[in-house]
């Protein structure tokens, strides 16, 4: 795979790209979505609940870009508000206090940048996140399968592991936003892409990954392929105690 | 006619102001609020740099602050340097010069102070080193300083000041609130006290990381403190968004602030903290 940058920025958008709900209802048998802890509201970007992960009860948390425009529309294009992130905590700490398993799977292009987010903290929610991941006593694994957006993702990707589908980006900001930030010039993506070391290839070389997830047209292998990691990697993760757990997690931030 | 014609215009022409005035009158004798917009004497800004109107605190270096700040101070990890994970052009020139500027080796001033008899950790970034941008020096230090801390069990009090992530950094720098983060976590489960001062600007990845992790959380006035930038809010609503939106006051309003302090009252109160705080 020689893929530039930008190639792998556009596959990440695509709009035939597996969406959280597939992943879900194809990875879990009996899963029941719960909508709770958003804290005046209810975030349709940020969908969530209980199901069963090979007869294991796990709890899964996604991101959702939607579908119709409308639906689109509602969920920000996959931008999560202050009450996603919040909703995200919530199932996180429901499912750590009975030592249940997580799983996030992330498509973002960040967190939502609007007036109404700012005033109910959008920075505050997401801190909220990154702080109470660090040390919930439970394996928490995330697939980021599109885009990984700043900390709109980060708030999704701080516990045990995160591995990546092949056409999919984790960055600080969009290769369009660095390039109108750094040159005045968002017309100047693809050099932006390159530099960024945004490709599951290039944070893997930087520790930042565990791994590669492979990726083909077909939605139900690219469902296997992440349920395979997914198996193999929680098993490991369960044999370890809770002290061990928490002794990786933080050296798995501390070294960068 | 013209009821204005040109020639009634007042012009510059018209004013016989002496020409050299402009020689005359130094170029910094004057400063504008850009907050209330009064215009002020540059002399008569005292050492805390504050609008005498509207008590705004101007952006002022690491150094300045410490100044004026508390009474001893021990600094840690001056030698640390970036390695240019992105080996992105041009950056080491940009870390030079911001270093000789701000007499900083990255964005964030460490260390060991003290107010009276109250010993705490003290970490004060600088909005001049690269608008206070978090990359892996500034992220390294501030994790050490909490580590530090709970390791001597002492409490930390952090001045943010920043514009968010380090962009010559890229992921390296997003992976730095994570790793704060986790300090701060480790300082908070053994108990410690710790105290942000949320000072102009704090943006981006250091609002959605450890600005809003603190046990109190003060605020300068009219600080500008918020998690998007305004233009691309404004691009998102395709509307113009309240001037004061992300204002230290508004966040106090919505309840993300716990006191708004001026510069002149921050030593006395950060002692009272300290005190009966933690």
């Amino acid at each position: 795979m020689t893929n530039k940058a930008i190639q792998i920025v556009t596959a990440a958008r695509d709009d035939n790209k597996i969406t959280g709900k597939e992943i879900i209802s194809s990875l879990l048998n009996d899963y029941m979505e719960l909508h709770g802890g958003g804290i005046g509201s209810d975030d349709p970007a940020i969908i969530g609940g209980i199901g069963l992960f090979h007869q294991q009860p796990v709890t899964v948390i996604a991101t959702d870009k939607g579908t119709d425009i409308e639906d689109r529309v509602a969920k920000h294009f996959g931008c999560p508000t202050p009450a996603g992130y919040r909703k995200s905590l919530h199932l996180m700490k429901q499912a750590a206090k009975f030592h249940r398993p997580i799983f996030c799977f992330v498509n973002t292009p960040g967190a939502y940048p609007g007036q109404s987010a700012e005033e109910n903290g959008q920075g505050a929610a997401i801190a909220q996140n990154i702080l109470e991941m660090s040390q919930l006593p439970t394996p928490i694994i995330t697939i980021i399968f599109g885009e990984g957006g700043s900390g709109g993702a980060l708030a999704l990707a701080g516990g045990d592991q995160v591995w990546m589908l092949e056409n999919s980006t984790y960055s600080i900001l969009s290769p369009e936003g660095f390039a109108t930030i750094l040159w005045k010039d968002n017309t100047r993506a693809d050099e932006a892409a390159q530099i960024m070391q945004l490709t599951p290839r290039d944070l893997l070389k930087k520790h930042v990954i565990e791994g590669i997830i492979k990726e083909p047209s077909d939605h139900q292998q690219v469902v296997k392929n992440i349920d395979q990691v997914l198996q193999r990697q929680l098993g490991d993760l369960q044999k370890l105690s809770t002290d061990q757990l928490l002794q990786k997690r933080h050296e798995r931030y501390r070294k960068f | 006619m013209n009821l204005y014609d040109h020639d009634n215009t007042l012009t510059a022409h018209h004013v016989k102001a002496d020409r050299y005035a402009d020689a005359k009158v130094p170029d910094d004798l004057w400063t504008k609020c850009p907050k209330c917009g009064e215009t002020i004497l540059t002399k008569d800004l005292d050492q805390y740099s504050t609008c005498p109107h509207c008590h705004y605190g101007f952006r002022i270096s690491a150094r300045q602050r410490l100044k004026w700040l508390v009474d001893q101070f021990t600094e840690f990890d001056t030698e640390l340097q970036t390695n240019d994970p992105l080996n992105f052009p041009g950056y080491n020139e940009k870390i030079a010069h911001a270093q000789e500027r701000a007499q900083l080796n990255d964005s964030v001033l460490t260390g060991k102070a003290t107010i009276g008899d109250a010993q705490f950790g003290l970490g004060i970034m600088d909005p001049t080193f690269i608008m206070g941008s978090l990359g892996m020096v500034t992220g390294e230090k501030i994790t050490r300083l909490f580590e530090r801390a709970t390791k001597d069990k002492l409490p930390v009090v952090l001045f943010t000041a920043s514009g968010g992530a380090r962009m010559q950094e890229g992921i390296i720098s997003l992976m730095q609130m994570a790793k704060i983060s986790s300090a701060v976590q480790h300082h908070a489960q053994a108990g410690l006290l710790y105290v942000v001062v949320l000072t102009d600007p704090t943006t981006g990845g250091v609002t959605a990381s450890f600005a809003m992790q603190g046990d109190i959380t003060l605020a300068e006035p009219h600080a500008l403190v918020g998690f998007a930038g305004r233009r691309v809010i404004e691009q998102t609503m395709h509307q113009k968004i309240p001037a004061d939106l992300q204002d230290a006051e508004t966040l106090l309003k919505h309840g993300f602030v716990d006191r708004i302090i001026q510069r002149q009252q921050e030593k006395q109160t950060l002692q009272w903290l300290l005190k009966y705080g933690g």
